[in-house]
């Protein structure tokens, strides 16, 4: 195709302008998220919100797309043994013997390492701060950095955490990492700088068979209070006496 | 690192959060307050024949005093920020208290010093010339009153602060079990017994430091060692070396007895990973030797240096035994993973801030204060004047 000097010179000026504008576009948006991090929308009312989530350990099938989501979102390092949410395998063998495992936390899918015909019963179980409302992690924090809203969600303040790490071994969960960036304690959000926009964790939003649910607990037709009313629930270690707002259906007694 | 990793552990349990630095605050602050502990059995007690080292006990304790928080502030993600725990306190964490007991603390421990020395202070500052003279007449803070009636006033206020000080040594430690006893997410801390058995062990490791650091003080200044008092710190040892270890074998033995969920994972973290430090080091040669060997120095007639060497090896096995201890708490319940199915190992390392390097200097740093403090303050004065006379 012979292109023209005219033609040329358009397609050129278009290219250019719509490079600039692009870039501007994404700029923006950049910093509309990053400086809207943590800090809900103006209309949002945490008084009216009590959240809750919920983990449908049936049909989850172990992609690991919700951890991978997770760490994109929350620029958790992919390259450091830490996550905010991951997913783990639950494999009873023949002879009786459970094998738990969660490679990398599930974001590179698990391997074929035990023969089908050797496993009797096999499931998988996504994991997460369970945003307890008797949180031991806030308990125990000795300066009061890390708290839980009004809205149910339990946070960590980073301009403030010392870095003592007490509420890592405070928590049951393994919920809590060490941020060596940040040299403050670190955790799930529920991607509080979404969903005070009305927006889904990403690990709901990333979940393609809907294993997780995400809600409005004083919503009496949210999604959570729905399956809350219908199903047999349970949550993890409830004998510690953490109040968790992650609920399970289908929960093994394997499960810990 | 996958080799050091059995079973299923939560994916962020693979970093071990509290390094050997963690070991060595427990290990420090239960020096203090076993030090502590053993001058107030003349101060309090008016036990006389361990009076040649009340004072050098006091010493001792401010020593050790003054490093505790290094291993803390060394540790912290954002050390600057260490000070909010007194500004700020969150008052349902263990750990908030530490900044207003460690402080109320240490200055019991300087009033009750200030008190015992008092009189030496003011004879230092009648006795010397220049940059001295203004330094112990500052020490002195300038009233010079050495009269029997003040001397008896300051005797009876050193009792007063000697009792408060009881308590608050007992709760600098007692505090710090609790720091681990109260975290209900891991079953081998979580117990109440802990405050008690840190108290214990504090009190053995204080007076088995005491016993050296007299015997190596009177080799250094070749002076007579007062066997009188070495017997007596060692009988203490013994009493509660028994006390430390009804304590440590209860919680065990319950444990084993009750025989719940997290019984398997509590069962390999014994068997496996801190068998030698736990059944080896903490149990046989921290309390079961010492023990016996205190037991055969209570019978043995005469033969002192016999004696003096079976009570100083005691003292080293049983600060080789505590500091197990402390090693066995602080980081045996981090090798166990909260999801009770898997356990971990911490690889100490040598050159990094959290590693064995920082810990062995912080463990040096109160030798050499220790040494300035007793130049400045000589413990041993009214002792080599009663020989002398």
């Amino acid at each position: 195709m012979e292109v023209t000097r005219r033609e040329f010179t358009k397609i050129g000026c278009k290219v250019i302008i719509g490079a600039a504008a692009g870039s501007a576009v994404i700029e923006s948006v950049i910093i509309r998220g990053t400086g809207a991090e943590n800090s809900p929308a103006d209309e949002y009312d945490w008084n009216e919100h009590y959240w809750g989530y919920i983990v449908d350990t049936r049909i989850c099938i172990g992609c690991g797309r919700c951890a991978n989501a997770c760490k994109r979102e929350n620029d958790v390092p992919f390259d450091e043994p830490v996550y905010r949410t991951w997913v783990e395998r639950y494999r009873t063998k023949l002879d009786g013997e459970v094998v738990i495992d969660s490679p990398n936390g599930s974001i590179d899918g698990f391997p074929d390492d035990i023969p089908p015909e050797e496993v009797k019963k096999a499931f998988y179980v996504p994991k997460i701060c369970n945003h307890c409302d008797n949180p031991p992690c806030v308990q125990v924090c000795p300066v009061g950095a890390t708290f839980e809203t009004k809205d149910g969600v339990v946070l960590v303040d980073y301009k403030y955490c010392i870095g003592c790490r007490y509420c890592i071994q405070g928590c049951p969960y393994g919920a809590r990492y060490f941020n060596t960036k940040k040299g403050t304690a670190d955790k799930c959000t529920w991607c509080y700088h979404r969903i005070t926009k009305g927006l889904l964790p990403a690990c709901v939003q990333a979940c393609p068979t809907g294993a997780r649910k995400f809600g409005d607990l004083n919503d009496p037709d949210s999604i959570v209070n729905k399956i809350l009313d219908t199903e047999r629930i349970n949550v993890l270690k409830p004998d510690l006496g953490t109040k968790p707002k992650v609920y399970y259906v289908g929960l093994d007694r394997e499960v810990r | 690192m996958e080799s050091l990793i059995w079973g299923y552990v939560y994916p962020n349990e693979v970093e071990i959060q509290w390094s050997i630095l963690i070991v060595l605050y427990p290990y420090i602050t239960g020096l203090v307050a076993g030090a502590f502990i053993a001058s107030s059995l003349y101060h309090v007690f008016g036990k006389k024949e361990v009076k040649p080292v009340a004072r050098f006990a006091l010493l001792t304790a401010l020593s050790f005093l003054l490093v505790a928080t290094m291993p803390l502030l060394t540790h912290l993600g954002h050390p600057e920020r260490g000070i909010e725990i007194m500004f700020t306190p969150h008052v349902t964490s263990a750990m908030s208290g530490f900044g207003y007991i460690y402080s109320f603390y240490l200055i019991v421990v300087v009033l009750e010093i200030w008190l015992s020395f008092r009189e030496d202070i003011v004879k230092k500052a009648h006795n010397s010339k220049g940059w001295q003279e203004l330094m112990y007449s500052a020490l002195a803070l300038f009233s010079y009153d050495i009269s029997e009636k003040a001397l008896h006033e300051d005797e009876k206020l050193a009792k007063k602060l000697a009792i408060i000080g009881i308590p608050s040594a007992a709760f600098l430690h007692g505090y710090v079990g609790f720091i681990f006893g109260g975290i209900k997410a891991n079953p081998w801390w979580s117990t109440p017994l802990m405050p008690l058995i840190f108290l214990m062990s504090a009190i053995v490791s204080g007076i088995a430091l005491l016993i050296l650091l007299y015997i190596a003080s009177m080799k250094i200044r070749k002076h007579a060692i007062d066997h009188k008092c070495l017997h007596s710190l060692a009988h203490y040892l013994w009493v509660f070396l028994i006390f430390d270890v009804t304590l440590e074998m209860l919680e065990i033995i319950s444990m084993k007895y009750e025989s719940l969920e997290e019984i398997d994972i509590i069962n390999r973290l014994l068997s496996d990973k801190i068998a030698t430090t736990f059944y080896g080091v903490q149990l046989t040669m921290g309390i079961l030797i010492p023990f016996m060997l205190l037991l055969l120095v209570g019978i043995i007639k005469n033969r002192e240096t016999l004696k003096m060497i079976m009570i100083s090896i005691s003292s080293v096995f049983v600060l080789i035994g505590v500091f197990a201890m402390r090693w066995n708490v602080v980081i045996g319940g981090q090798e166990i993973s909260k999801s009770l199915s898997g356990t971990l190992t911490y690889v100490p390392v040598f050159f990094n801030q959290e590693g064995v390097l920082p810990a062995i200097i912080i463990l040096i740093i109160p030798f050499i204060i220790l040494r300035v403090v007793t130049y400045i303050l000589p413990p041993w004065k009214d002792m080599e004047e009663e020989a002398a006379r």
